[in-house]
C-alpha cells in the first residue's frame, strides 16, 4: 500500500487524567504506539481502558496530560478530528446499517467525489482492492444483513482503512470469532503491521494478547501497570498484572456421577427472530450434577435454545422436558416455579428491569410467594431482609438495594441475576454467556458459583462463545451450528481445534 | 453525599416550577403581541383561579374531571402504554352513565348513583379495551387506535344526543339542541360550595389518587404493571403474562376515563351534552406528565391546570384575549417539563454513579471480599 503517506508515525499518550464525577478513570496514563507495531492494552472492565481509547478517538477530552502524533502535540476534538489524523476504531458492536450493502456502508458520511451523484463504483473498487491486499474476503455487494459476524468485522475494518486510518484501535475484535477467524484476523494484522501501520489491540483473553502483540500494556483501576515487550511474559504473569494477585487460570474438575436426566430436549425444531429455522431437531440431555458445555459461533441457534428452554420462544416441533415431565406448552413462570433457573444472554434487556432498585430486581421471580407478599401486597420488610442476604451472600457491590440497578457495573447485575437464579436452588439452569463483559474478578466468582451449583446436583447448560470457559467448567460438550448439534465431546477428549472445526461446521469423520 | 441527594431533590422540585414560569414568560409575550397587558393578564388569571373562594371552587371542579383522566394516564403510562383517548373514554363513559341512569330512573339513589359511576367506568373500560385489546393481541399501535376510538366516540355521541337520546323536552319545543334529558336528582351529586358547581366527586377523585397509588406501589398488581410497563421481556421471563397487563393497563386508564365523564354528568351538567368531554382527555395527560407519572403528583398537578383553565376563561372575559392561550401555555409547560425531564435525570444517573463506585471504593479499600468466597 502507500506507505510513504502514512500519517502516524508514532503517537504517544503522555500522562493522560481523566475524571469523572467520584471516579478517577485514567490516573497519568502513558501509553504510546509505533508504525508497524501492535501494542496490546490488557485489563479488566473498568480498569480505563476504553476510557482511555475514547480519549485517543476524541470522544472524551482529557483532564490532563497530552497526545503527540509524530512528537508534536495535538488536541483531537471530535471522532471526525481523529479520522482525518488517520485514527480508526473497530468497535466491539459493530456499527452497520444492515439493510445497506458492503459499499453503501463504507460510503456512509462519506462525501462523494463527484458531489451530489454517488460514487459507488469507485467505493467498490477501493473495497476489492483494499480487501485484497488484506485478505479479507468481503463481496462488496452483499447486504450488511446476509453477513455472518467474522465477516461484519472485516467490513468494519475495510470501512476503517478505507478512511485512510494508519493507527488501528481493535476493541476486544475477537469476542465474536471462531478460532479459525480469529486466526484470519491476526493474519489481516499482521499484515497491516508489515504495511506500516500501527495497532492497538484491546483484549482480555491474554493467549490472544501473547499470541498476536509486540508490546503488552496492563492498566489497572485507571493506572498503568506497567509495559512489556511480548517476549518473556507468561499468561500468568499477565494475569497477576490485570488483578493485582494470583489467578486460578485452569480450575481443577473433579469427576463427578451424573444423575438422572433433568433436562432433555427431543427433536427440538424453532424458528429465530425473522423466522428463519434456527433449531433444527436439536436433541440433548442434562443430568443432575452435570454442566454440558453449548459452543458456537454467536449466531448459530444459542439464543433461541436458550429461550426455548426457559419458555419464551415456542418451538415448532419436538419436545422439552423438565425432570421427566413435557413442559414444552408451559409458560416461563410455570417452568421457574417446576425448578428452572435461566441467566440470559442478554442481561441488561431480558434479565433485569434497568430503572428497578436491585431490590426489585432481586424478586423479580419471587415477588407474588409468600413471604415477600400475600398474594395482593407487597412485603417490603420481607423483600427487604431477603434482598440484604442475597447481596451479601453473593457479594452484589452496591451502595443499597435501593439505588437503580441501571448505576450497577455489568458483572455486578451479573451478580445480582445470579443470586436471584440459583437463590431458589433450581433443578435446571441455563447459564447463557453468563460471563460476557464481565471483568475477571466477577468471572471468576461466577464460575466457582457455577460449579458449585454443579456439587449440589444442578443441570447446567452452558452456552458460551468463550471456548476456554467451556472448556474450563464443562463435564461434556456439544457444538452448535447453524442450529444443529454437531457433535458430542467429553470434556478429557475435547481439543479447542476440534471444537473451533465442529463450530465452523465441518463435522469430522462423518 | 446527603447535601448532594438534597441538591437533586431540589432540582426535580424546583425544575418543573421554573418550567412553569418560563412558559408564562413566553405567553406573556404572546400576551403582548395580542395588545393586552401581561402583568394585568396574568393577574386576572390567578387571582381569577385561587384568589376567591368561589375562584378555588371553580379550580377544585374542574381538577376532578382533570385529575381521574390523569390517574387513568398513570397507570397506562406506567404499563408502558401510551393512552390519547381519554376524550372518546371520557365520552362514552358519559353516555351510558346517562342512559343507565335514565334507564332506571326509579331506583333509589343509594344504589342508582353508585351504579351509574360503575357503568360510566365500565363504557370507558371497555373504550379503551378495545386499544388494549388490540396492542396485546395485533400489537395496534395504541396511539393511533385510541385517537381513532374519539373520533368514533364522538360520532356516536353526535347520533345519540340527535336521535334516541335527545331530550323530549327539546323535541316538544322544536328547539333541538343536542343534549339529552335531565338526570332524575337522585344521582346527582352533593353540592360542596352552593352556588358553585363544585360537587363531591372531588373527593371520590381525591381517595381514588391515593388507592392508585398504592395499587402501584404496593401490590403485586403494580409491581406486575411497572414491570411490564419499563420491561416487557424481563416480564415475561419474570413470568408474568404480558399481553394482559398491556391490556388491563388500557382497560384501567379507560375506566378512570369514562368514571370522569360519569362524574361530570352526575356532578356538573346533569345530563349529556356535547363538548362535555371539554379537552380534559388532552389536559389529563398534561397533569399527569407534571405530576411525574405519580398518582399523588397528579393532584397538585391537576390543581394547577385546573384553575389555569378556570382563569382562563376569567382573562378572556376581562382583558378581552382568546381564552384558547392557555392551551398554548399548557403545551409549552408540557414542553418545558419533558426538556427539563433530561436534566433531572441526567443528574439522577449521575448520582446513582457515584454511590456505585464510591461504595465500590470503600469495598476494595478493605480486603478483597471476593478472595474470601471458598
Amino acid at each position: 500500500m502507500n506507505n510513504s503517506r502514512l500519517k502516524i508515525a508514532s503517537l504517544e499518550l503522555i500522562d493522560i487524567t481523566k475524571r469523572f464525577p467520584g471516579v478517577l478513570a485514567n490516573d497519568r496514563v502513558t501509553f504510546d504506539v509505533k508504525s508497524g507495531e501492535i501494542h496490546a492494552l490488557l485489563g479488566e472492565n473498568g480498569a480505563g481502558k476504553s476510557t482511555l481509547m475514547k480519549v485517543l478517538y476524541g470522544l472524551y477530552q482529557p483532564d490532563g496530560g497530552e497526545i503527540r502524533i509524530d512528537g508534536k502535540s495535538v488536541t483531537i476534538h471530535s471522532p471526525t478530528d481523529a479520522i482525518a489524523r488517520g485514527i480508526g476504531m473497530i468497535h466491539q458492536h459493530f456499527m452497520l446499517v444492515d439493510e445497506l450493502t458492503v459499499t453503501e456502508n463504507v460510503a456512509l458520511g462519506l462525501k462523494s467525489s463527484r458531489g451530489p451523484v454517488l460514487d459507488l463504483d469507485k467505493v467498490e473498487a477501493r473495497i476489492r482492492q483494499l480487501s485484497q491486499a488484506y485478505g479479507l474476503h468481503i463481496n462488496p455487494k452483499a447486504p450488511v444483513w446476509t453477513l455472518a459476524v467474522g465477516e461484519r468485522q472485516r467490513v468494519e475494518i475495510v470501512k476503517a482503512l478505507y478512511r485512510g486510518a494508519d493507527l488501528l484501535i481493535l476493541d476486544e475484535p475477537t469476542a465474536v470469532l471462531t478460532p479459525q477467524e480469529v486466526d484470519d484476523l491476526f493474519a489481516t494484522l499482521n499484515q497491516m503491521k508489515r504495511d506500516g501501520r500501527a495497532l492497538i489491540f484491546i483484549s482480555h483473553k491474554l493467549h490472544e494478547v501473547v499470541a498476536i502483540s509486540d508490546r503488552i500494556s496492563v492498566l489497572r483501576s485507571g493506572r498503568l501497570v506497567d509495559t512489556v515487550p511480548n517476549q518473556g511474559v507468561t499468561r500468568a504473569m499477565l494475569a497477576r498484572m490485570m488483578v493485582g494477585r494470583d489467578v486460578l487460570l485452569d480450575r481443577p474438575h473433579t469427576a463427578l456421577t451424573p444423575g438422572a436426566a433433568r433436562l432433555v430436549l427431543e427433536d427440538v425444531d424453532a424458528l429465530g427472530v425473522i423466522g428463519q429455522p434456527a433449531l433444527r431437531r436439536v436433541t440433548l440431555e442434562v443430568h443432575a450434577g452435570e454442566i454440558l458445555g453449548v459452543a458456537g459461533v454467536s449466531g448459530n441457534g444459542q439464543r433461541e435454545l436458550a429461550e426455548v428452554i426457559a419458555g419464551l420462544r415456542a418451538p415448532t416441533g419436538g419436545r422439552v422436558l423438565l425432570d421427566g415431565v413435557d413442559v414444552t406448552s408451559w409458560t416461563p413462570g410455570r417452568r421457574t416455579d417446576a425448578g428452572l433457573g435461566y441467566i440470559p444472554e442478554e442481561r441488561m434487556h431480558d434479565g433485569i428491569v434497568q430503572e428497578f432498585s436491585v431490590a426489585e430486581n432481586l424478586v423479580l421471580q419471587d415477588y407474588d410467594h409468600p413471604p415477600m407478599s400475600n398474594g395482593v401486597f407487597l412485603n417490603f420488610g420481607a423483600i427487604a431482609s431477603r434482598s440484604r442476604d442475597l447481596v451479601r451472600d453473593f457479594n452484589i457491590r452496591t451502595p443499597s438495594i435501593e439505588t437503580t440497578t441501571r448505576s450497577l457495573s455489568g458483572g455486578n447485575i451479573q451478580k445480582l441475576i445470579l443470586a436471584r437464579e440459583l437463590s431458589r436452588d433450581p433443578k435446571v439452569l441455563v447459564a447463557a454467556q453468563p460471563t460476557r463483559g464481565v471483568d475477571i474478578g466477577a468471572t471468576e466468582y461466577i464460575h466457582q458459583r457455577l460449579l458449585e451449583q454443579r456439587r449440589r446436583g444442578t443441570a447446567t447448560l452452558l452456552i458460551s462463545e468463550d471456548l476456554d470457559e467451556i472448556l474450563n467448567l464443562s463435564d461434556r460438550i456439544v457444538v452448535i451450528y447453524e442450529g444443529r448439534i454437531m457433535g458430542v465431546i467429553a470434556r478429557e477428549q475435547a481439543t479447542a481445534e476440534q471444537i473451533g472445526l465442529l463450530m465452523a461446521g465441518v463435522a469430522e469423520g462423518r | 453525599m446527603q447535601r448532594f441527594l438534597r441538591s437533586l431533590r431540589f432540582l426535580e422540585l424546583a425544575l418543573p416550577i421554573a418550567a412553569v414560569l418560563i412558559a408564562f414568560a413566553i405567553g406573556g409575550v404572546l400576551l403582548a403581541l395580542l395588545g393586552a397587558n401581561p402583568f394585568e393578564a396574568y393577574w386576572v388569571l390567578i387571582s381569577g383561579a385561587f384568589g376567591s373562594v368561589g375562584g378555588l371552587a371553580s379550580t377544585l371542579t374542574k381538577m376532578t374531571p382533570l385529575l381521574l383522566v390523569a390517574l387513568g394516564i398513570c397507570i397506562s403510562f406506567r404499563g408502558g402504554v401510551i393512552n390519547i383517548g381519554g376524550e372518546g373514554q371520557i365520552i362514552v363513559g358519559a353516555l351510558a352513565a346517562t342512559a343507565f341512569t335514565l334507564w332506571l330512573r326509579d331506583w333509589p339513589g343509594w344504589l342508582l348513583l353508585p351504579l351509574t359511576l360503575i357503568v360510566g367506568a365500565l363504557a370507558g373500560a371497555v373504550w379503551g379495551g378495545i386499544a388494549g385489546v388490540l396492542k396485546a393481541r395485533l400489537n395496534v399501535n395504541e396511539i393511533l387506535s385510541t385517537v381513532m376510538l374519539n373520533a368514533i366516540a364522538l360520532q356516536l355521541m353526535n347520533f345519540l344526543l340527535r336521535g334516541p337520546m335527545l331530550d323530549p323536552a327539546q323535541i316538544a319545543a322544536g328547539t333541538n339542541i343536542a343534549q339529552s334529558e335531565a338526570l332524575p336528582r337522585s344521582v346527582w351529586l352533593t353540592r360542596l360550595a352552593p352556588p358553585t358547581l363544585l360537587h363531591s366527586g372531588v373527593i371520590l377523585a381525591l381517595v381514588l389518587a391515593v388507592l392508585v397509588y398504592l395499587l402501584l406501589w404496593r401490590t403485586t398488581i403494580g409491581f406486575r404493571i411497572r414491570t411490564v410497563g419499563l420491561n416487557p421481556s424481563a416480564a415475561r421471563y419474570a413470568g408474568m403474562p404480558v399481553p394482559f397487563y398491556v391490556a388491563f393497563s388500557l382497560i384501567l386508564a379507560g375506566g378512570f376515563a369514562g368514571l370522569a365523564g360519569a362524574v361530570e354528568v352526575t356532578g356538573v351538567s346533569h345530563r349529556m351534552l356535547e363538548g362535555l368531554s371539554g379537552g380534559y382527555g388532552f389536559s389529563g395527560i398534561v397533569a399527569a406528565l407534571f405530576g411525574k407519572l405519580h398518582p399523588l403528583g397528579a393532584i397538585p398537578a391537576s390543581f394547577l391546570f385546573g384553575g389555569l383553565l378556570v382563569g382562563a376563561n376569567k382573562m378572556q372575559l376581562t382583558v378581552q384575549v382568546p381564552s384558547a392561550l392557555i392551551t398554548v401555555i399548557n403545551g409549552l409547560v408540557v414542553m418545558f417539563v419533558v426538556a427539563s425531564e433530561v436534566y433531572v435525570r441526567r443528574a439522577r444517573r449521575r448520582a446513582g454513579r457515584e454511590a456505585a463506585e464510591a461504595s465500590l471504593k470503600r469495598e476494595s479499600s478493605t480486603p478483597s471480599a471476593e478472595a474470601a468466597v471458598p
